[in-house]
């Protein structure tokens, strides 16, 4: 049986809150029903820092730190929401959509991307930097996935879960500052990444569109109206024509 | 095994060599110099030498800086008993015509003499550089001759870890690299760490533009480091030890590596150094030129061979550094400053300097200045006899603007300030920093917008692209320079580029990003008109 965790107080936004031993702010927080917003963290992998979108303020730092990366002390005080804060994370966020090229109107993940969803939470409804509109190759070599760098904010989640839980290590980042990219295998092609499992767990943590299956992209829809005559044709003669098969 | 080495004995010896010759010549042979071509300067005294016969009377040693970059290459004459002469821009010609006329017949070349009386030279305290220049670093000997290894062999016989610890905080050093961190605070960190397998490090990754504070230190007296970091060893219970070096300083690594070896043979390294208990051995490792990696976080994980990506702190590196394990990280300056603390004693050290701030600093004097190269000064003293008096003033015709000190990290500081003394907090009060050392003046040509977008240039190029702030926001701030240096920013570009250098500020992973806006934050705190009068839309903000 697992042993019964110890517990410690602390105040999160006035309210005096319990946290097991070790937790961090964030876990903590959010199991309270605290909403703090996050993008490379993830239960379950080890915690990265980077989005810093997760930034609470220490009362006795008065300091921004990452919720993600700060544990749990006896009797600490959080304050997860201000006006700073949340100016803070909007031009995070701002910073992000401007880095990369988001069109939610033609992504994979329109209606259920964690990123549109930190900007509606963070009320972040314009974006005030020049957009970078970098120019990035997507990689639709995988027969089963397709990784679109236009739609990434290398939180490395996919990096490590492929590292830490599947044990792979197909993902890494290469290059560094605005060059900094996903790159299966050393810079493959995914779909020549011999070490790639075919698992999924990065398109499951993707909390972008950067990620996705083959087949879910806009314009990927193929109508087939052809199929109805060749349903009356085998009704009729008993005899199923593969479609195609009379151009040959 | 090697028996250990005598120092005594060696000193003594070396020093009966050097007294058989009447004169000695000393020729800098570092970097600068190397490439204001010490290097055929050299053969050419070297032939001349030979030639003349004067083999028997003549000493030539290579040495490291002797401080004055921009007058190189640098040779000192020494005459024994006598006096000493440096010569300026030698190059062959006037090398040989040292060995012929002054070695041979005591007349110097009056055209190339150069005073080294004067101020720049007047006013410097050399401890970390006291054997710059002066001993051959390619030879332990030469280095014994002048103290090397004393200290560590004082410490490891006659003081116990705790009294080396004690020794370092009393003397109140702090972290040359530039944020100042008390030294003897962070050993006795590492000290009180638990753990069988400890590392120290020694950061050589100098990556600011225009530094050469450690490459100089790391080049000239390699051996001073090495004894530095075995101190450090032995007081905090750390066994191994690695020497981080930039690959662009391919020079250090080859005197680094020499000196390991020869310091190895000589039992004062390896196994059970001078017969004691202790055992310390070093690695050099060379980083591919990050400059990130000059962050200690980075710097460890590109010592095992990974990314070299900052980490977030807590867990600190006496925690869980290195591997795993509990390490500590110097900068090459810091450590190079212990065997004279540990030599001379912390009460010593504290005589030279501030109350705040002891010692002395090594100053890469560059830009906008008649004389420019490499000092060493104690501590508060004030910019204005850095820069007025060692350095010359900016050269005629030109008018002085700002200093600029820390690099990409630092900020700039205008002439009514020229009167600040050198310390951590007097700078650090201006909205500048110590940094590492890097210091450019700059004359009334310069515009300070442009300047913010150098740094800032750096800044982006250099970030690792870990964090979202540094990454995306170092592009935004270049962006947005971009726009006001080019006369197409308004005064909401003005307004958004501050409120960004906050966000970039109190929002980074590691010390590259939060240090990033400064340059611009200084100069728009001392130099906002300029940035003011580059708007497209100026008549607003005057209104």
């Amino acid at each position: 049986m697992r042993e019964r965790r110890k517990t410690i107080e602390f105040v999160v936004d006035d309210t005096e809150v319990d946290a097991y031993e070790g937790e961090s702010v964030l876990q903590a927080a959010r199991r309270h029903g605290f909403t703090i917003p996050a993008l490379c963290y993830v239960e379950g992998l080890s915690v990265w820092g980077a989005c810093r979108l997760c930034v609470v303020e220490l009362a006795e730092q008065h300091q921004l730190r990452p919720a993600c990366a700060v544990t749990v002390e006896e009797d600490m005080e959080v304050i997860t929401d201000s006006e700073a804060i949340r100016r803070h994370r909007r031009t995070v966020l701002e910073l992000l959509f401007a880095e990369g090229n988001h069109v939610c109107a033609v992504c994979v993940s329109n209606g259920a991307c964690e990123l549109q969803d930190a900007a509606v939470a963070v009320g972040m409804d314009h974006v005030r930097f020049d957009y970078q509109a970098p120019v990035r190759t997507i990689d639709a070599s995988h027969p089963k996935y397709v990784s679109d760098p236009n739609r990434c904010i290398l939180c490395t989640r996919c990096v490590r879960v492929c590292d830490e839980i599947e044990g792979a290590h197909v993902w890494d980042i290469a290059g560094r500052g605005r060059g900094a990219r996903l790159v299966a295998e050393m810079g493959k092609p995914w779909g020549e990444a011999m070490s790639c499992t075919w698992c999924g767990k990065c398109v499951a943590t993707c909390p972008t569109g950067a990620l996705f299956y083959q087949g879910r992209a806009v314009g990927e829809m193929r109508h087939e109206p052809d199929m109805v005559a060749r349903l009356v044709a085998a009704r009729r003669d008993h005899q199923w024509i593969a479609p195609g098969a009379h151009d040959e | 095994m090697a028996t250990p080495i005598d120092l005594h004995e060696v000193a003594i010896r070396e020093l009966e060599t050097r007294s058989r010759y009447p004169w000695r010549i000393k020729a800098c042979a570092s970097t600068a110099c190397q490439s204001a071509g010490a290097g055929p300067a050299y053969s050419a005294m070297e032939r001349e030498i030979s030639n003349s016969g004067q083999t028997q009377t003549v000493q030539l040693v290579p040495t490291g800086c002797m401080g004055l970059c921009s007058r190189g290459p640098l040779v000192r004459v020494l005459e024994r008993g006598g006096d000493e002469t440096m010569y300026q821009h030698v190059d062959a010609e006037i090398g040989s015509d040292i060995v012929k006329s002054h070695t041979g017949q005591r007349i110097p070349i009056q055209s190339n003499v150069l005073d080294h009386h004067g101020p720049f030279f007047a006013e410097q305290r050399r401890v970390v550089l006291a054997n710059a220049g002066i001993i051959d670093p390619d030879r332990l000997e030469s280095a014994v001759a002048h103290g090397a290894y004393l200290a560590l062999e004082k410490a490891i016989t006659t003081m116990t870890p705790d009294q080396v610890v004690e020794e370092v905080r009393a003397s109140g050093l702090r972290g040359r690299g530039g944020a100042g961190y008390p030294t003897g605070t962070k050993w006795s960190l590492l000290a009180g760490a638990a753990g069988d397998q400890k590392y120290v490090i020694a950061n050589g990754d100098e990556g600011d533009p225009g530094a050469y504070m450690d490459r100089t230190v790391m080049e000239d007296d390699p051996h001073r480091v090495i004894e530095g970091l075995a101190i450090a060893a032995y007081a905090t219970g750390a066994n191994r030890g690695y020497i981080y070096v930039r690959a662009e300083y391919p020079k250090a690594v080859e005197r680094l590596d020499r000196a390991i070896r020869s310091a190895r043979r000589n039992r004062l390294l390896g196994r059970r150094i001078l017969e004691t208990d202790f055992t310390f051995e070093i690695e050099v490792r060379i980083g591919a030129g990050a400059f990130v990696c000059g962050e200690e976080t980075a710097l460890m994980a590109s010592i095992e061979g990974k990314r070299g990506m900052p980490k977030l702190r807590p867990p600190y590196p006496t925690e869980r550094g290195l591997f795993g394990n509990p390490s500590m990280i110097n900068n090459v300056e810091t450590l190079a400053n212990i065997p004279a603390i540990i030599d001379r004693g912390s009460e010593w050290f504290r005589s030279i300097g501030t109350e705040g701030s002891p010692g002395t600093k090594v100053f890469a004097l560059a830009g906008k200045l008649e004389n420019t190269g490499l000092i060493e000064v104690p501590m508060g003293i004030s910019l204005r006899t850095i820069i007025d008096d060692m350095g010359g003033g900016v050269p005629s015709g030109g008018a002085f603007k700002a200093a600029q000190t820390g690099g990409p990290s630092g900020g700039c500081i205008p002439e009514q300030f020229l009167d600040t003394p050198v310390d951590y907090a007097s700078l650090s009060e201006l909205g500048s920093i110590m940094g590492s050392g890097g210091l450019i003046v700059m004359d009334d040509t310069v515009s300070m917008p442009e300047v913010a977008r150098f740094f800032m240039e750096f800044c982006m190029d250099e970030s690792c692209g870990k964090c979202v702030p540094c990454r995306a926001g170092t592009v935004q701030i270049h962006g947005l320079l971009d726009k006001i240096c080019t006369g197409r920013g308004t005064a909401g570009d003005l307004a958004l580029l501050e409120e960004l250098c906050v966000v970039v500020r109190e929002t980074s992973l590691c010390g590259l990003g939060q240090s990033a806006p400064n340059p611009v934050v200084s100069t728009l705190h001392y130099f906002r008109p300029e940035y003011e009068e580059l708007l497209v839309d100026r008549e607003a903000v005057d209104a």
